[in-house]
């Protein structure tokens, strides 16, 4: 097991690597020039070339990669051309607002998600089946952008229940920690700002959470319905045991692994920032930031978010398989 | 199992209800929604709206505007002297005003903020890229001490709009114990003389200003002025409708009539200092081989990649301007938040020529002078269509359909060619389009910033060029030149008076329209006043 782990990260460094050449050549094939963006629509041509100067610029592709490779390689992913601020800096003060919107976003849509799969597939073609998976087709065809206004329309114009932006009512000191707000209010023993951003993540994790809560209940019924067929099932119910435990006692079990599959892709993407979903809300997390960073082509920024994302991803697959062999102990790895 | 339940019921209610009124009531909290964040927080090293609009609420110049217009008066200089050959300008400043750190302001805190900017041996130089610098202010030689509280600025050639551009952002004074202190991360540290000190800077979600209690003037009315960033304008109107910012930038022109109807908010629209036009590429530009930003004599005009035919005659380009009607553009597709452009500038700057009249909007005359030109059957040609809202532009690809199809009227067939942002700029420098739609806001207020730089010949290099029209006309340039070199207002006037009509005679352009420029409060704001170059003064800002 523990062997298997430390290959799992040796081969880290190889996808590391290709991540990052790959990121490196699109960016730069990309046309548009980083010198320019920074200086402005009205700078000098003089400018311009001092820019490109001091932040290598004008040497060869091949060139600047090695620099960047060796300076990567001592943990030095270089400063942002647009702000001027340590790339790693610049992520690693966002990745929190992404972290924790993400974590309660995947709470909802895997609780809502894996219960609603449950019970259309225990009471299939009921009329609860077809309301849940009629919802659940409903969820994965609808545009976040759209469901992020409507949401707020309702909950924040209409009803005034809950606020529609940002991250915390900003009028509460609050004091920052780990960047996990809920986290820090809870250290702090600060009760107004931890109820404030909670009543903050409520929308953009509804709506961030809608498309893989979907997904979950869909695999979650399929996957049920199939071990719900199979011979063990029937014996447990030939002998007697109550429905509820053969559904969620034996069933369920055996029904998690493409769930759990699902739930790390899911996770996987959206640690990776959710765009859209940050805009509506003006989520400050790690999404935007790289969107930004490649509209202004600031170059270190995109590859150091580029290798960042594929470290979670797979770090995140990691998980994910360790996580098999905790459901299925038949699962093994040599 | 009961005492859970009901547990979570008051949790939930809690959240529902939410705990609002915690914040200290008496103070005066005002919240600016932006739609973007911040690059950096050194006003002399940002070229950004957005950064340009949280520096001038903690920052000051020698100079600054009068309130709503691009007049000059004295802000931490009280007064000062021109010499007789204009080359030098003598400051006497303001005493007793102190830096939010609480050093004194003084002529070394000038010096400091200038030098740093154009003198490469400075120890601060290396700290900022100062884009402004080479490009407003590159005909200030040097910036001298004469004593503690007066200071010379010696020009190396008259240059009548340096007034004016002294009250940029640019041009605001730091404080160099701050400086110091932060070396690389001053950035970070904003620290100036202005109204309103620097508490926090949260990125991407807000940056928290407060009353500067020392201010050499009266104290601001309000305590504290956060910008919140909301980057998706409805998301913004939403939040300024349920009271959780109280002004915000960019409204969307189609919410315009949902803002108009609700009582609680108030639109200021006010005509903006830009221009947005189609260019047409008139074919030559030249190469700046010394970079200097100047056609020298051994710098010869050569043909621009994008050169075609056509274009290159007068008649035809004068036809494509009275093929389109503007008029209609304005109405249907700026939706009324624009007046249409008869100039390259606005007409409220100085030396706008009213008296030029516009090429109607005649398509059978259009017609005629193509046949003139020798294409009675029209011809083909590309348009570079912008794939970003500017605010001169709110909707390029639309403006650039209402052209093609108004040119498809009259004979010429319009080809849509669309690429990202940078790379459009980076071609249209270059001279690689036959017609692109762009446009100016502009920098400081002084004419010399509309028409010398994007009409000029000494703007026409192939790869830095700001006329992409490539219009190379010498004696537009000349005027150019001597008004930016003569302090006399009426004379300057005079000169761009006669620029505007070769300009208008050689038709490089379709001047389509200035926008206005817009912005959403609360009716319980009140005292803020729309600038023409869009900058965003908070200090006299009060809530009722």
């Amino acid at each position: 097991m523990k062997q298997y782990i430390i290959k799992r990260l040796l081969m880290l460094i190889p996808v590391l690597l290709g991540a990052s050449i790959l990121a490196f050549s699109l960016i730069h094939l990309a046309p548009g020039d980083p010198a320019r963006t920074i200086a402005g629509e009205h700078a000098s041509a003089q400018t311009i070339e001092r820019i490109q100067i001091k932040y290598g610029l004008d040497k060869p592709l091949i060139t600047q990669y090695w620099i960047w490779l060796k300076q990567a390689l001592q943990g030095d992913f270089g400063r942002s051309i647009v702000s001027n601020e340590y790339v790693s800096k610049e992520i690693l003060s966002r990745f929190p607002n992404t972290l924790e919107l993400t974590l309660f976003s995947m709470f909802i849509a895997i609780t809502v998600g894996v219960l609603a799969g449950i019970v259309s597939a225990s009471r299939q073609y009921s009329l609860l089946d077809y309301g849940f998976m009629g919802v659940a087709l409903f969820g994965v065809s609808m545009p976040v952008f759209w469901l992020g206004i409507m949401l707020m329309m309702v909950f924040g114009v209409f009803l005034r229940w809950l606020p529609i932006s940002g991250r915390i009512d900003i009028m509460i000191p609050f004091t920052r920690i780990t960047g996990l707000y809920l986290l820090d209010s809870i250290i702090t023993g600060n009760w107004a700002a931890f109820i404030s951003s909670l009543r903050h993540l409520i929308l953009p994790s509804l709506a961030l959470g809608t498309i893989p809560m979907a997904t979950i209940a869909r695999v979650t019924r399929s996957s049920m319905l199939e071990v719900l067929k199979q011979d063990f099932i029937r014996t447990e119910r030939a002998k007697g045991l109550p429905e509820r435990l053969v559904i969620y006692k034996h069933a369920v079990r055996n029904a998690l692994i493409p769930v759990v599959t699902v739930i790390g892709l899911n996770f996987g993407l959206l640690l990776s920032g959710a765009i859209l979903t940050e805009t509506v809300f003006s989520w400050p997390g790690v999404g935007r930031y790289v969107v930004n960073a490649v509209q202004m082509r600031d170059y270190p920024a995109v590859q150091g978010c580029v290798l960042f994302f594929a470290f979670i991803f797979v770090v995140v697959n990691l998980i994910t398989d360790i996580i098999y062999i905790y459901i299925d102990p038949r699962i093994k790895y040599q | 199992m009961r005492a859970k339940r009901l547990s979570i019921v008051l949790l939930v209610s809690l959240l529902v209800l939410g705990i609002t009124t915690l914040g200290l009531a008496q103070e005066k909290i005002l919240v600016f929604g932006n739609s973007g964040d911040v690059a950096r927080l050194d006003p002399a090293d940002v070229t950004d709206g957005e950064s340009i609009s949280r520096m001038d609420n903690i920052f000051e110049g020698l100079v600054e505007y009068e309130a709503g217009s691009t007049e000059i008066k004295p802000c931490l200089a009280e007064s000062w002297d021109i010499s007789e050959d204009g080359k030098e300008i003598v400051f006497h400043l303001r005493k007793g005003v102190k830096f939010h750190d609480g050093t004194d302001f003084n002529a070394d805190a000038v010096v400091f903020s200038f030098e740093r900017q154009y003198n490469p041996e400075h120890p601060y130089h290396q700290y900022g890229e100062w884009s402004y610098w080479g490009y407003m202010f590159s005909d200030i030689d040097r910036v001298e001490k004469i004593d503690d509280y007066t200071v010379k600025l010696v020009l190396s050639e008259p240059n009548a709009s340096i007034m004016t551009s002294l009250a940029m952002f640019t041009a605001c004074i730091v404080s160099p114990a701050n400086a110091e202190k932060y070396k690389e991360d001053a950035f970070r540290h904003p620290c100036g003389t202005g109204p309103f000190k620097f508490v926090e800077w949260v990125k991407d979600d807000h940056i928290t200003l407060e009353a500067n209690e020392n201010y050499w003037r009266e104290r601001p009315k309000i305590d504290k002025l956060i910008f919140r960033v909301i980057p998706d304008p409805s998301a913004r109107l939403l939040a300024l409708e349920v009271g959780e910012i109280h002004g915000m930038e960019y409204p969307n022109p189609a919410d315009f009539d949902r803002i108009k109807a609700n009582p609680d908010l108030v639109l200021m629209s006010e005509p903006g200092m830009n221009i947005g036009y189609m260019a047409m590429n008139t074919g030559y530009g030249y190469v700046d081989a010394n970079k200097n930003g100047v056609k020298d004599p051994d710098e010869p005009l050569e043909k621009t990649p994008g050169y075609f035919e056509p274009l290159t005659k007068k008649k035809v380009r004068q036809a494509i301007n009275m093929a389109i009607d503007k008029e209609a553009i304005v109405r249907d597709i700026y939706m009324g938040t624009a007046s249409v452009a008869k100039n390259g500038m606005p007409p409220f700057m100085l030396g706008y020529n009213d008296e030029i009249e516009d090429y109607p909007y005649d398509p059978e005359k259009a017609k005629e002078l193509l046949a003139e030109a020798g294409y009675p059957d029209g011809f083909e040609v590309t348009l570079h269509v912008m794939p970003v809202s500017r605010p001169y532009m709110f909707d390029p690809p639309k403006i650039g359909e209402a052209i093609q199809s108004y040119l498809a009227a009259v004979g010429i067939k319009v080809n849509f060619y669309q690429v990202d942002w940078a790379t459009y700029l980076q071609e249209t420098e270059a001279g690689m389009h036959q017609m692109c739609l762009l446009g100016w806001t502009g920098d400081n207020g002084d004419p010399d910033n509309f028409l010398n730089v994007l009409y000029g010949l000494n703007a026409c290099s192939i790869g830095t060029a700001g006329n992409y029209a490539f219009y190379t006309n010498e004696e537009n340039q000349e005027l150019l030149t001597k008004a930016l070199r003569t302090y006399d207002v009426e004379k300057r006037a005079e000169y761009y008076k006669k620029a505007q009509e070769l300009i208008h005679e050689d038709a490089g352009w379709v001047f389509l329209a200035h926008s206005n420029q817009n912005m959403v409060f609360r009716k319980n704001v009140e005292g803020f006043v729309l600038h023409p170059t869009s900058r965003m003064f908070f200090y006299p800002v009060d809530i009722k």
